[in-house]
């Protein structure tokens, strides 16, 4: 059988093929026209047929079954798909312009170029992730932008499919991808991991702004198998200018052990785009490679045999939210701060691995010019920031699981609802708003955070009782002032 | 089509119900049954008639087991199985204990066959509990699809042009295309008495032209099927365990 031997102008399924532009391995993708599609078209068909190479045969048959059911900015558009019963095709939208390996000529790059680019990428895992596929082949070849900026991820081949049956899963005894990027378990045959794409990412990262392979470039076995035990060379070491902040990041996604990477893309993208809040512990400071001795106990003693936690994509995902919490520090109710920390407190307790982000808006006035200072010249930002972290004290929370946030902005509402939409926030706490003259006036803000937000909010009300004694307080005090 | 599928219905008279409704709600076109439509669950001559009648109007059905049972007596059920058997003999017309009886033990539709146990011998009620119990199942049919029931949890297998085995627990309607190119085995759960620790009624929903199946749940009324079995007298654990979904 020759199936794949199609020319320019054959019809697959209505898709009319015009130009072959890429002779891939595996595959040839041919740019193509639909009649009743705009847009530019790729298809894809694969360089085979039944009875070749079966890995070949079987990693088109998990895009074939993923990319239909996959949506968003984060990947292309997929059109239609055909199986080996009649021609093997998938045709989707066309990405202009080129992959990340273009960029390759370019390394090192510099290091905020790098911090977007991954973090852009980190987005597009994360809305993958969701969609409850782990991508499993995190590349530069794998990663395209759109002129929006969106990171698009293609070639879906050695993907899996938490709702799916994973056919690759039987068909290899040895572990199906690129080496360079691979994580450890992946050596162990672990594929439900959604932080091995974490881990690919990491090493993208620290290619990219070292210019350098973590784990080198051998395709060998042998080769791959060292990072099972072996920890990179810290950046640091190869640039000496190389930021403490995203050594940090970096060296965390290449963790050996997955539980010590970033739980989810959503809490690495996070940190790249906070510089300022990356929390450094001492891999931020490393500027050797593990010692001897630890290499020599991890190769024998192998951390990674050691997993006993089966991580599910779903659950993974479920158990490191990014917890918002939006604070008026400018009223002052106690019962409010403490019924809003209360509810943080039973969220964090039930949810180890969350992360919360304490916000407050410094509203700024439309017709004054603002001052950063106040009229005692304190700086209010800074005082702000100081607060929060006074609220968030009592919470005793690791300062990794932690973040204060102060936003400058007209309007509060807009400036938290779009905090939370950047930061893919799951979860708002917002206190609802004590004075019911100021509310009727200017509107509340908890209301238009629930109406509008794209993720769970929740109002917090301090209890009627507790209201009822401090208002009772109040007037007692006022009575014995009279 | 969109053909629904029930199989191990156990006489639970509430739980079929909903699948029929669910299924119905879902646009079917066509009914096939996998057997096992007695033993266990205490409305055996209600669900006889009903599948009585649904045969009459084109469903195609097929023996299982239990209702092998009926009839000859089986030397491989645990005691709470036989006890209901038992039971049920005497609740049954002669007539349909021939219904029953006359069934067959497989059915082929075009490139699917539809059996109730492992297809190899299917009259020797071997469970599918593995992708080995699968391949041998496959191997034994020139179908691309089989669906069987037997086992109470749904699974789903599939085989490669090049003889390699996965194997795969489903999840509740996520409809997977079951891909040319490749064999599968489909398990559908069951209707009257699942295993798989959720109590809902199982049943399956393949779209042909798609060939795509999909595995649906329908919650059901637990407490009215468990008390019936009370009622009747038959041994208490077979209430407990539709609670239970074991």
């Amino acid at each position: 059988m020759a199936k794949y031997a199609i020319k320019e102008g054959a019809v697959v399924d209505g898709f009319t093929l015009h130009q072959c532009v890429h002779q891939g391995g595996m595959a040839t993708l041919w740019s193509a026209t639909h009649p009743d599609i705009d847009g530019p078209i790729l298809v894809k068909i694969p360089k085979i047929s039944e009875g070749d190479d079966p890995a070949a045969v079987v990693s088109f048959e998990m895009e074939q079954m993923i990319s239909p059911r996959l949506s968003g900015a984060h990947v292309p558009a997929c059109y239609g798909a055909g199986d080996f019963t009649r021609q093997p095709y998938v045709a989707m939208e066309r990405i202009p312009g080129d992959t990340l390996y273009k960029r390759l000529g370019d390394l090192p790059m510099g290091y905020e170029e790098a911090a977007s680019i991954c973090e852009r990428v980190a987005i597009a895992l994360e809305d993958l992730h969701r969609q409850h596929v782990i991508h499993h082949d995190i590349k530069p070849s794998s990663v395209m932008f759109r002129p929006s900026g969106d990171a698009v991820l293609i070639d879906f081949g050695l993907s899996h499919h938490a709702q799916l049956p994973d056919l690759l899963q039987a068909e290899f005894r040895l572990p199906y991808g690129t080496a360079p990027y691979m994580a450890p378990e992946r050596l162990l045959g672990v594929r439900d991991d959604p932080r091995s794409d974490i881990f690919s990412l990491g090493a993208m990262l620290y290619f990219f702004t070292t210019g350098e392979r973590p784990f080198g470039e051998g395709e060998m076995l042998r080769t791959i198998r060292r990072r099972m035990w072996r920890d990179p060379v810290p950046p640091r070491k190869l640039r000496a200018d190389y930021p403490p902040w995203l050594q940090e990041i970096v060296l965390r996604c290449l963790e050996i052990e997955p539980a010590k990477r970033y739980p989810t893309a959503a809490q690495l993208a996070f940190d790249l785009s906070h510089q300022e809040q990356v929390t450094l512990t001492a891999r931020a400071e490393k500027l050797k490679q593990d010692s001897l001795c630890t290499v020599l106990r991890r190769r024998f003693n192998p951390p990674l045999t050691r997993l006993s936690e089966k991580s599910e994509l779903a659950r993974q995902l479920a158990s490191a939210p990014i917890v918002m919490v939006a604070l008026d520090v400018t009223q002052t109710s106690n019962e409010l701060d403490e019924a809003i920390r209360v509810s943080v407190q039973r969220i964090l307790a039930t949810v180890p691995g969350a992360r919360l982000a304490c916000v407050n808006v410094l509203k700024l006035a439309r017709v004054t010019i603002d001052k950063t200072l106040d009229e005692h010249g304190n700086n209010k930002h800074i005082d702000r920031l100081v607060t929060l972290a006074h609220w968030a004290a009592p919470l005793k929370l690791d300062e990794q699981r932690l973040s204060t946030h102060v936003l400058e902005a007209f309007d509060p509402a807009d400036a938290i609802l779009e905090f939370a939409k950047a930061n893919r926030v799951d979860h708002i706490l917002i206190g609802a708003r004590q004075h019911s003259l100021k509310r009727s006036l200017l509107g509340s803000v908890s209301a238009k955070i629930a109406a509008e937000a794209t993720c769970s909010v929740t109002v917090i009300r301090p209890s009627r009782v507790a209201i009822d004694a401090s208002v009772q307080q109040e007037e007692t005090a006022l009575a014995s002032a009279t | 089509m969109l053909i629904a599928i029930f199989s191990d219905i156990h006489a639970n008279r509430p739980a079929f119900e909903a699948c029929l409704a669910a299924a119905r709600a879902r646009g079917a076109e066509r009914i096939v049954l996998l057997g096992d439509y007695v033993g266990y669950g205490a409305d055996p001559e209600w669900t006889v008639d009903t599948v009585f009648d649904l045969v009459a109007r084109g469903t195609s059905a097929i023996l299982g087991n239990h209702d092998r049972a009926v009839r000859n007596n089986s030397e491989t059920m645990n005691d709470d199985a036989r006890v209901a058997i038992v039971w049920t003999r005497g609740r049954l017309t002669a007539a349909q204990q021939d219904f029953l009886e006359r069934l067959p033990l497989t059915h082929v539709e075009g490139d699917v066959l539809y059996v109730h146990a492992e297809a190899s011998a299917p009259a020797a009620w071997h469970y599918v509990r593995s992708a080995d119990d699968a391949a041998r199942s496959l191997a034994a049919s020139d179908t691309r699809v089989t669906f069987c029931g037997h086992v109470h949890r749904p699974a789903l297998y599939s085989m490669s042009g090049t003889g390699k085995m996965t194997a795969f627990v489903p999840t509740a309607d996520v409809p997977v295309q079951l891909l040319g190119g490749r064999r599968w085995l489909v398990v559908l759960g069951s209707v009257g008495q699942p295993r798989d620790g959720i109590a809902a009624a199982s049943f399956g929903m393949f779209d042909t032209e798609r060939q795509e199946i999909t595995f649906c749940r329908a919650p059901y009324d637990v407490d009215a099927a468990a008390s019936r079995i009370r009622e009747k007298g038959l041994p208490g654990w077979l209430a407990d365990r539709l609670y239970l979904g074991k």
